[in-house]
């Protein structure tokens, strides 16, 4: 047991992808074998907008206790249906709509930093006030308008090389350079050094009110992003679309071994934790359990599984 | 991070204790103003209908935050109590009555093992919002059931002069402020958000306070979740699903904090009063369209907490 644990501590994210790989066998054998290769192709494309958003998570989480991001599901709504109208249907426009989702997202995390910073109220309850803003335009926004994706931008989003989703290579790619980008830059460091001690961070020299405006920006700017690429995937936009993110962006952070406390970042953990609870998902509908059922095991595991991978560090909030 | 120091620092502090009442005199002032005949008996029987749900959900929420926590649950809750409610405890009132009891115990049980495990509260209820909602689906899969009588009869109970909703409010205050504010185990349950360490050494079991904050919230949220259904008479899975971020935004209209133990019973119940009127009621007589409904009490939250800035006290984010 000490072993294990001794192995978890220096690899967190081991038991993430230890859990996908056990939830992936219990479906198979419930299957008999039968889809085991498609169930993973189309994990990791589910997984792929779960990294997105909980890379973005990560860095806000990382920057110190209280930090969090609430408004992503209403950014990832407004964001869909901006991208779908500013693509109008048309191919030629994916780049431009894609470059508005971004942008939307970017505004949306600007809008939150300066929230928290102009009237010093916890992260939690100004994401969570923009959200309530954010919804709001979302449906003004959202009534009446184009929301299906141009077929080429569709088909993009579902392509696949050699089996793999291409959207899930790109967000490979995605992770690994914003591991160098945690790891490797200034502004990187600046992140962790300030989740671990913002007085201290400050002291050193971090510019720490930059760094945290950045960092809002980032989370929603990869928001929005994840936005457009959802209404691609599924075919169409809608102010639901991003609904089952609140809780996703999360877990995935805090089951992939980042600290809640701050100023530790876990990015392989990320997708370990995406895939397992994607994966879960998957074995829960194959099991043919019902709607209510699945949701409270979902519950249940989540709990269970941030119980046993969690409470290292003293944290609360 | 100067404080904006507008006013001297008592007046200051006065001035900050008096902003829930001054926000709920302002809400009601406007109402008058746009409507005269709303502000009667029977206007504000109809304005503030889902008054007391709101109230207790508050209560709820205000438990958790003593404790530094927070409960994102709390409106997964009420919707499954709903559901109970117009189901079991109308059907076998033994059987209803002990599952709800139960669940009391579940949500003492999550502050236990919070406690125990070191856990981030929002993650684990986070979770358990998925397993209320599951369990609301579950036990009513289609909105319905029937409230029993004697919920009914006691929500439609009409005192004279003084409309039910404000009696209501009136004595829940007084209740909570009593137990929180004026008896020394409330004194130690506030205490122990302020400085956990100090009152563990004087020899309080943390986690005992834990779970008597988080029983507590289950209690309330019990009640919320009767006094919902005795109002509308019929039970949904999706009923309490505003809750949550009505009962963070009341405890913080209502002048508590996120950290420190700072709470107010007598300001969460008018932070929630506060909303219920003007959520509504105010919204409505606005012309405000349904569109920008949601906005608006994002926008009232970030009104309120812009005053306080203002008033002078900026540091406790």
């Amino acid at each position: 047991m000490t072993r294990l644990s001794d192995l978890l501590s220096e690899r967190p994210w081991a038991l993430s992808f230890a859990g996908a790989g056990l939830v992936w066998l219990a479906a198979i054998a419930f299957t008999g074998g039968y889809g085991a290769g498609g169930m993973i192709t189309s994990a990791l494309a589910l997984a792929t907008f779960m990294v997105i958003v909980g890379v973005g998570q990560m860095f806000v989480i990382t920057l110190g206790p209280g930090n969090v991001d609430l408004s992503l599901p209403a950014n990832i709504g407004l964001a869909s249906a901006v991208a779908m109208t500013v693509m109008n249907n048309d191919d030629s426009l994916v780049a431009l709509g894609l470059a508005a989702a971004a942008g939307t997202g970017l505004a949306i995390g600007l809008a939150n930093y300066l929230l928290i910073r102009s009237l010093r109220i916890p992260p939690i309850i100004a994401t969570l006030s923009a959200s309530f803003i954010i919804q709001s335009i979302a449906i003004a926004y959202g009534r009446g308008l184009q929301i299906k994706p141009p077929d080429g931008f569709a088909d993009f989003t579902n392509a696949q090389l050699f089996g793999l989703p291409v959207l899930a290579l790109g967000a490979i790619l995605f992770t690994v350079i914003a591991a160098i980008v945690l790891e490797r830059t200034l502004y990187g460091r600046g992140v962790l050094a300030t989740g671990q001690n913002m007085n201290a961070a400050h002291l050193a020299g971090v510019k720490v009110e930059r760094v945290r405006a950045v960092t809002y920006a980032l989370c929603g700017l990869l928001g929005g992003l994840t936005g457009a690429l959802l209404a691609g995937y599924f075919r169409g936009a809608s102010n639901d679309l991003g609904n089952e993110y609140l809780l996703a962006s999360i877990a995935v952070v805090v089951i992939g071994g980042t600290s809640v406390a701050g100023g530790r970042a876990n990015l392989p953990g990320i997708w370990g934790a995406s895939l397992f609870l994607v994966l879960l998902l998957t074995m829960l509908n194959t099991f043919g359990v019902s709607p209510g059922m699945r949701l409270v095991l979902t519950g249940l595991i989540i709990v269970a599984v941030i119980t046993l991978a969690g409470g290292r560090d003293r944290t609360r909030g | 991070m100067e404080r904006a120091l507008a006013l001297k620092p008592d007046l200051a502090l006065l001035a900050r204790k008096l902003l829930p009442a001054f926000s709920l005199l302002l809400v009601v002032a406007a109402i008058a103003w746009l409507n005269p005949r709303a502000i009667s008996y029977l206007g504000f029987n109809l304005m503030l209908n889902l008054a007391i749900p709101i109230i207790l959900a508050t209560l709820a929420q205000m438990f958790v935050m003593a404790g530094n926590d927070l409960d994102l649950s709390i409106g997964a809750f009420v919707g499954f109590v709903g559901c109970v409610a117009a189901t079991w405890l109308n059907e076998a009132p033994l059987l209803g009555a002990a599952v709800l009891f139960g669940s009391i115990l579940v949500y003492a049980g999550l502050g236990a093992l919070i406690h125990w495990r070191n856990l981030p509260s929002i993650v684990v209820t986070l979770g358990m919002s998925f397993v209320w909602q599951g369990l609301a689906i579950l036990v009513l899969p289609d909105p319905g059931g029937a409230a029993p009588e004697w919920l009914m009869a006691a929500m439609g109970f009409a005192p004279p002069f003084v409309p039910f909703p404000i009696l209501a409010a009136i004595l829940i205050a007084a209740a909570t402020h009593f137990g929180l504010m004026r008896t020394s185990y409330g004194a130690i349950l506030r205490a122990s958000g302020g400085n956990a360490a100090a009152v563990a050494r004087a020899g309080w079991s943390l986690l005992r306070i834990r779970m008597t904050l988080f029983g507590l919230a289950g209690l309330f949220g019990v009640l919320s979740g009767l006094s919902l259904i005795g109002i509308t008479t019929s039970g949904d899975a999706n009923i309490g699903a505003g809750y949550t971020l009505l009962s963070i935004a009341g405890v913080i209209l209502g002048g508590g904090e996120f950290v420190g133990g700072r709470v107010s019973p007598t300001g969460a119940v008018m932070g929630a009063l506060t909303l219920a009127l003007a959520a509504s009621s105010l919204l409505t007589f606005l012309q405000v369209p349904p569109d920008w409904q949601i906005a608006a009490n994002g926008a009232i939250l970030i009104l309120v907490l812009a005053a306080r800035v203002l008033i002078g006290r900026g540091k406790a984010a």
